[in-house]
């Protein structure tokens, strides 16, 4: 009866390949929502918001067309019943499946209590990103809310095409939460450097306008008039299709080492979807990383076939902003900025961060790879965050340091 | 019509310049990445990542035989060239390596 893969992104185009690569020979059904072949997710916010931006494909036709599959689009799942081994599409179809791999991914979270707007947009999908470029060119300002990943993405797309820029961040700097005050200052320069104005440790009230927004009202009375809005406050997993189905769905579904869901038989989740015991957590964790959902793809495929699960690769994700890449590995937030050398005026910024017992448990680096990779090391192990060797010239003081200068050439590879 | 080109003899490096564990580009049609592992030995694979443009000889971590990519961790073994996860799908071509009897490294390529 073959694989059953619900959702046709990064993590379900990735189990496919992975099955196939492994041998696997009995059919693969691919159910994707959008209309679209399958399409890479990092570059929605990145270049293809350029004037002439296009999707980059996740696979070539060729690669796509070798890899035998039952590829349906514009397919939306419904249902589940695993008993029966069976899910329902939107449209009443009924397929049976041997083994089900749930890839459906998030979906953005919307402004609570906010009306439908024209002008206002959430960035996720092909379309979003087709949206939210033609308005651009549209209009000469934005403002984004949600200095996270994706908004301050937005926010550096929309620098490079012109348009004035205003981000509305309710923590008092954007980032914190993921890596504490001192290193999230540091990158909101880019911001700042950028002449993007971040309106800090405000909420939003409302929307105004009629039918197409006019501006944006702040928690604090202020309003910023504007007639473009891109919100960019996280996501949530899409798991509406599977109430009712019995499976254990607690922000994303419940999984084991091996992706296989709890409680559950012949039924696996990956990527955004999946919650499980990543062995780079104390507890289970759901990762939207786009790195995370390829993992995924390899070790669900694993899982299926009863193969060996490939080896786990600490955390990555990077963000492309303003010119300046942004690498992080592991879980910062885990820990506490034990070594910070360099900063955004000297062009690159490294910061360990380690727990309570001073393992290394992340990193972020701005425009250093080769440092970068030094740290993806000591986060994969564990390295006491006192004896990591990051290769800089300037000697840093561990625990409450701050490097006087880093005087190491790094070599740009771009 | 592609033109037919004859295999180049490149000089790369003294044997005591690339420290076991470490890397280089040799630059060239096409660049060529020369790795040593733990052991000393030379591989030569093509510098380029196969999933997007980075050059893994001037930039990239070698742990023994395996080299990650910094851009979206790519590995590839470098002895095959083959990619060994995502989002690597297509092998690095591999050259020969030659060392001299003064010790001088070669890639053919």
């Amino acid at each position: 009866m073959g694989t059953l893969i619900v959702g046709a992104s990064v993590a379900g185009v990735r189990t496919a390949q992975a099955l196939r690569m492994m041998g696997y020979a009995d059919a693969i059904t691919l159910l994707g929502e959008e209309p679209h072949l399958p399409y890479d997710k990092p570059p929605l916010s990145k270049e293809m918001l350029d004037e002439d931006g296009a999707p980059v494909p996740l696979l070539t036709e060729v690669e796509l067309a070798g890899l035998g599959l039952d590829l349906r689009l514009g397919t939306r799942a419904a249902g589940l019943d695993t008993a029966r081994r069976q899910v329902r599409t939107e449209a009443g179809e009924v397929l049976d499946y041997g083994d089900l791999v749930i890839a459906t991914g998030v979906k953005p979270r919307v402004l609570p209590n906010s009306r439908q707007l024209e002008g206002v947009h959430t960035l996720r999908t092909h379309d979003d990103a087709v949206a939210v470029r033609g308005a651009m060119g549209l209009t000469r300002h934005l403002v984004v809310i949600g200095g996270g990943f994706i908004g301050s993405e937005v926010a550096a797309a929309a620098r490079r095409r012109g348009l004035t820029v205003e981000i509305v961040e309710p923590q008092q700097i954007p980032m914190a939460h993921l890596f504490g005050p001192e290193v999230a200052v540091e990158l909101a320069q880019l911001h700042e450097l950028n002449d993007v104005v971040v309106h800090a440790g405000v909420g939003v009230a409302d929307l105004l306008g009629s039918d197409h927004v006019t501006a944006v009202r702040l928690t604090d009375g202020r309003a910023l008039d504007t007639d473009l809005v891109v919100v960019g406050i996280g996501a949530v997993p899409a798991t509406d299709w599977l109430e009712g189905s019995g499976l254990p769905v607690e922000d994303g579904v419940l999984c084991d080492e091996g992706l296989r869901v709890v409680g559950a038989e012949h039924v696996f989740a990956a990527g955004d979807v999946a919650r499980w015991p990543c062995s780079f957590a104390d507890s289970p964790v759901r990762i939207e990383h786009w790195t995370n959902a390829n993992e995924h793809g390899a070790l669900v495929a694993a899982s299926i076939l009863g193969e060996e699960a490939p080896r786990a690769q600490p955390p990555y994700v990077w963000s492309d902003q303003y010119g300046h890449r942004i690498q992080i590995v592991g879980t910062p937030r885990a820990g506490r900025p034990a070594v910070v050398a360099g900063s955004v005026a000297d062009g690159t910024l490294v910061a360990l961060f380690a727990d309570d017992e001073h393992r290394t448990v992340g990193a972020v680096v701005l425009d250093d790879a080769r440092t970068f990779m030094r740290a993806r090391r000591a986060v994969g192990a564990r390295t006491p965050v006192g004896q990591v060797d990051l290769g800089l010239a300037a000697a840093t003081d561990s625990v409450t340091g701050r490097a006087a200068s880093q005087t190491q050439t790094t070599r740009r590879n771009h | 019509m592609g033109v037919s080109r004859t295999m180049e003899r490149r000089f790369a490096c003294a044997t005591e310049e690339l420290a076991p564990g470490t890397s280089m580009t040799v630059p060239g049609d096409p660049d060529i990445a020369l790795f040593r592992n733990e052991a000393g030995d030379f591989f030569a694979t093509e510098d380029n990542c196969t999933h997007e443009d980075w050059s893994l000889g001037t930039d990239s971590d070698l742990d023994d035989e395996e080299v990650t990519c910094p851009l979206h961790m790519a590995r590839f073994d470098i002895r095959t060239g083959k990619p060994l996860c995502f989002p690597a799908t297509i092998a690095l071509k591999t050259f020969e390596v030659e060392v001299d009897g003064d010790g001088r490294v070669f890639v053919l390529g």
